[in-house]
């Protein structure tokens, strides 16, 4: 027998093992609802047991692991598309609209709306960036046009939402 | 001869464990089994692969100290090591195969991206993306 491991470290792994099961289950539904004795099933360890192991295991509370995937879920459905902020609310597990602002605010320090806003203009002429470049390189007569046009549109404050459209 | 990587290895918890899962429930086929002492070089192959080894390695004396191991093996349970990724024709297929032969699913098959990707771990923590050829 290869294994040299004590049976109580042993342990230990198969039930950092059982918590990360509950680890992945938020992961793959954090719209769901996920009470202490829901994970604590999952992960085969008893409710009062489960909450502090979880937080040893992986720094931070189940509860609080939780609210941070369903804000990050929030953050890319806001970037990525053009659902009303309520829409977004209800797809990503809160109840209230109230709740929802109030806890996206306080994990990163801006509104929904403001981190829409402030995403949607700088990803969208990121995206563009290599586009505009492969098509520069392709027509070497518009180049400095396309580069001009950037810079453009980089100085222009006030039409800093616009975007182009290739 | 074929110039690449030969082998790139894994960490798990039971080599034993490794085995079964890697070649009963992702049908991989065993390179090589080879021990001395307290080591064992284990190493399994995608049946379409021959020039490369996944090795399933326990991190042990003298590699490792115990306390070493002990901090890899963790890591590797909390799911901290990087992902691998497992690319199949058809993902939806893969995915009920291998569920019907005990392989933990971590997500369901989700068609993004232009492609199909599902999620599942082996029995040590490590975090395979299954993903449908493009």
């Amino acid at each position: 027998m290869a294994r040299t491991a004590s049976p109580s470290a042993d342990r230990d792994l198969k039930l950092l093992r059982r918590l990360l099961r509950a680890k992945d289950h938020m992961d793959a539904a954090p719209h769901e609802e996920w009470p202490v004795s829901r994970l604590a099933r999952v992960s085969g360890t008893s409710e009062a047991y489960f909450a502090r192991s979880f937080r040893d295991a992986f720094g931070i509370p189940p509860h609080r692991y939780l609210l941070t995937r369903r804000v990050e879920r929030a953050a890319a459905l806001l970037r990525d598309t053009d659902l009303p902020v309520t829409e977004i609310a209800l797809q990503t597990g809160w109840n209230s609209l109230g709740t929802f602002g109030r806890t996206f605010r306080d994990v990163t320090g801006e509104s929904p709306g403001a981190l829409r806003q402030r995403m949607q203009a700088i990803p969208g002429q990121l995206e563009q960036v290599p586009h505009c470049f492969v098509r520069a390189a392709q027509r070497p007569d518009l180049r400095m046009a396309v580069s001009e046009k950037r810079r453009r549109t980089g100085d222009d404050k006030a039409g800093a939402t616009e975007t182009e459209v290739p | 001869m074929t110039q690449g990587i030969q082998v790139a290895g894994l960490y798990v918890h039971d080599q034993d464990e490794a085995l079964q899962f890697y070649v009963d429930g992702l049908g991989f086929r065993v390179h090589t089994d080879a021990r001395n002492g307290e080591y064992r070089w284990l190493t399994v192959q995608h049946p379409d692969q021959p020039d490369f080894q996944l090795g399933l390695f326990r991190p042990q004396a003298p590699t490792v100290d115990d306390a070493t191991a002990r901090g890899l093996l963790e890591a590797v349970a909390k799911g901290a090591m990087p992902p691998l990724v497992l690319v199949v024709a058809d993902c939806q297929a893969a995915y009920q195969a291998m569920r019907a032969r005990g392989v933990e699913f971590t997500q369901e098959p989700i068609a993004r991206y232009g492609a199909v990707d599902a999620s599942f771990r082996d029995p040590s923590g490590n975090g395979w993306k299954l993903v449908q050829a493009r």
